[in-house]
């Protein structure tokens, strides 16, 4: 992993934002069942509540419900393309979390799935939570309300306790690691997706056994911001992911989050966690403005 | 990008955010065109509080659609207890004195929902940069020396 101190925006672009771009067929072939929190979430919010995807990816949550409205965005213009093919009745539009496109104290809810963990810095991923919970209706705001409560988002992040997973990271591994996404053969979509594991040795060692690729049923079913063909930061030379002349291997930048961490930057970001909890692999957490934020005496 | 994307959407420099000239976003050389979609009177019915009308109105009057009047309407205004011309054939006796949505209603779904900015810009009042909008979609990514 490269030290903290090479990343930042510049090192994102590299590892996180132009990966995206290039994957993103074969990332949305991937990726249509919604996961059941998310899903919940939005599918007991009030009818004509207004809110924010922030990293809507392929836009797998804009058919959940159809009587919100929902302005979804992402990093990568090629994932907002395949986004807006089935945003009716939402939008999809192209913005960066940290410099997002929308009037602060505004929105209903806001959700954030598979995003924060991409920001290489703490910085930066507290600075993006708090960007997040600047675009939602404050607890202190009675204004233009549908529900009668406040703003709230839900945010999921990818978890470093996460041993049974087929990559098997757990308490105390390297938090910061890059995660290979294979693309093979010419046609991105059409090619079946194969997955490589790594079986940890002893906590802190990695990457010492690599399983041949087997066929993976369960990459629609699993929620989790996994790809099929993931293998954990071993460098491209020692796994087999080449294996094949035209097969290409990106490298995605995450921040694995531990048990709590998330809490703490929501807090730290001048949130309140209302609700939180770990699913299959991910932490997430409903939160809101906390009372005692900046935001308070915002005009 | 339906119209009503125009009320929540704003320049995305921080500097701008808190500048009231900021916001709307003025539309320039739109392509506009209709895209049909299912009617959701009660969507229509809870948004419209929601709305900034006098940024709609705005963004309405640089796009040269209609003039809105200078308040939003009562919702009070978005149903009728009389069946509209077009649906009293397929209205029975027993809905017939149900609330319908009325023209005012379908006219707000129009706009907001219906009406779409196929290609154009989005300049910043305050600052004055140009977001494209093409194909439908808004591009907001700043360049570096702007973030």
């Amino acid at each position: 992993m490269d030290p903290s101190h090479l990343r930042g925006e510049q090192y994102e672009d590299e590892h996180v934002h132009e990966v995206y771009e290039q994957i993103a067929s074969h990332f949305s072939s991937t990726r249509y069942k919604p996961w059941p929190i998310v899903e919940r979430f939005i599918s007991t919010l009030h009818p004509g509540s207004v809110g924010l995807d922030i990293g809507c990816g392929n836009g797998k949550y804009l058919t959940v419900n159809p009587d919100i409205f929902i302005l979804a965005s992402d990093r990568s213009p090629n994932l907002v393309r395949i986004a807006s093919t089935h945003n009716r009745p939402h939008v999809s539009l192209a913005a960066d979390v940290l410099s997002l496109p929308h009037p602060l104290r505004t929105f209903d809810f806001a959700l954030s799935i598979a995003v924060v963990h991409h920001l290489s810095t703490r910085e930066r991923r507290i600075n993006a939570i708090e960007a997040i919970l600047a675009m939602l209706r404050p607890p202190w705001s009675s204004d233009k309300t549908v529900s009668g409560e406040p703003g709230r988002a839900l945010i999921f992040v990818w978890a470093l306790e996460q041993k049974s997973s087929r990559r098997g990271w757990d308490e105390g591994d390297d938090q910061d690691v890059l995660v290979p996404w294979v693309v093979k053969g010419g046609s991105q979509q059409q090619e079946k997706s194969s997955r490589m594991k790594q079986r940890k040795g002893k906590k802190g060692t990695r990457g010492s056994t690599m399983e041949e690729q087997v066929p993976q049923p369960d990459a629609e079913t699993k929620p989790g911001p996994r790809a099929p063909s993931e293998v954990s930061s071993v460098p491209e030379s020692e796994g087999r992911c080449n294996d094949k002349d035209s097969s290409k291997t990106y490298q995605r930048y995450y921040h694995l989050y531990r048990k709590g961490e998330l809490e703490e930057d929501i807090e730290t970001a001048g949130g309140t966690v209302l609700e939180s909890g770990y699913e299959r692999d991910n932490w997430w957490a409903i939160c809101a403005p906390s009372m005692l934020n900046s935001y308070s005496t915002g005009s | 990008m339906k119209i009503l994307t125009l009320n929540f959407v704003t320049c995305a420099r921080k500097a701008c955010k808190a500048s009231p000239a900021a916001f709307p976003l003025r539309p320039r050389e739109a392509e506009l065109e209709i895209v049909e979609q299912d009617i959701n009177p009660l969507f229509v019915r809870n948004v419209l509080p929601r709305l900034e009308w006098d940024a709609l109105r705005e963004v309405c009057g640089e796009l040269g659609l209609q003039q809105l009047p200078s308040t939003a309407p009562s919702p009070d205004d978005l149903f009728t207890t009389t069946p509209a011309a077009a649906d009293t054939a397929m209205a029975d006796a027993a809905d017939a004195h149900e609330p319908r949505p009325s023209q005012l209603l379908r006219d707000l779904h129009t706009l907001l929902l219906e009406t779409t900015m196929r290609s154009g810009k989005l300049v910043c009042g305050n600052c004055g940069h140009e977001y494209a909008v093409k194909e439908g979609i808004a591009n907001f990514l700043l360049p570096s020396h702007l973030v």
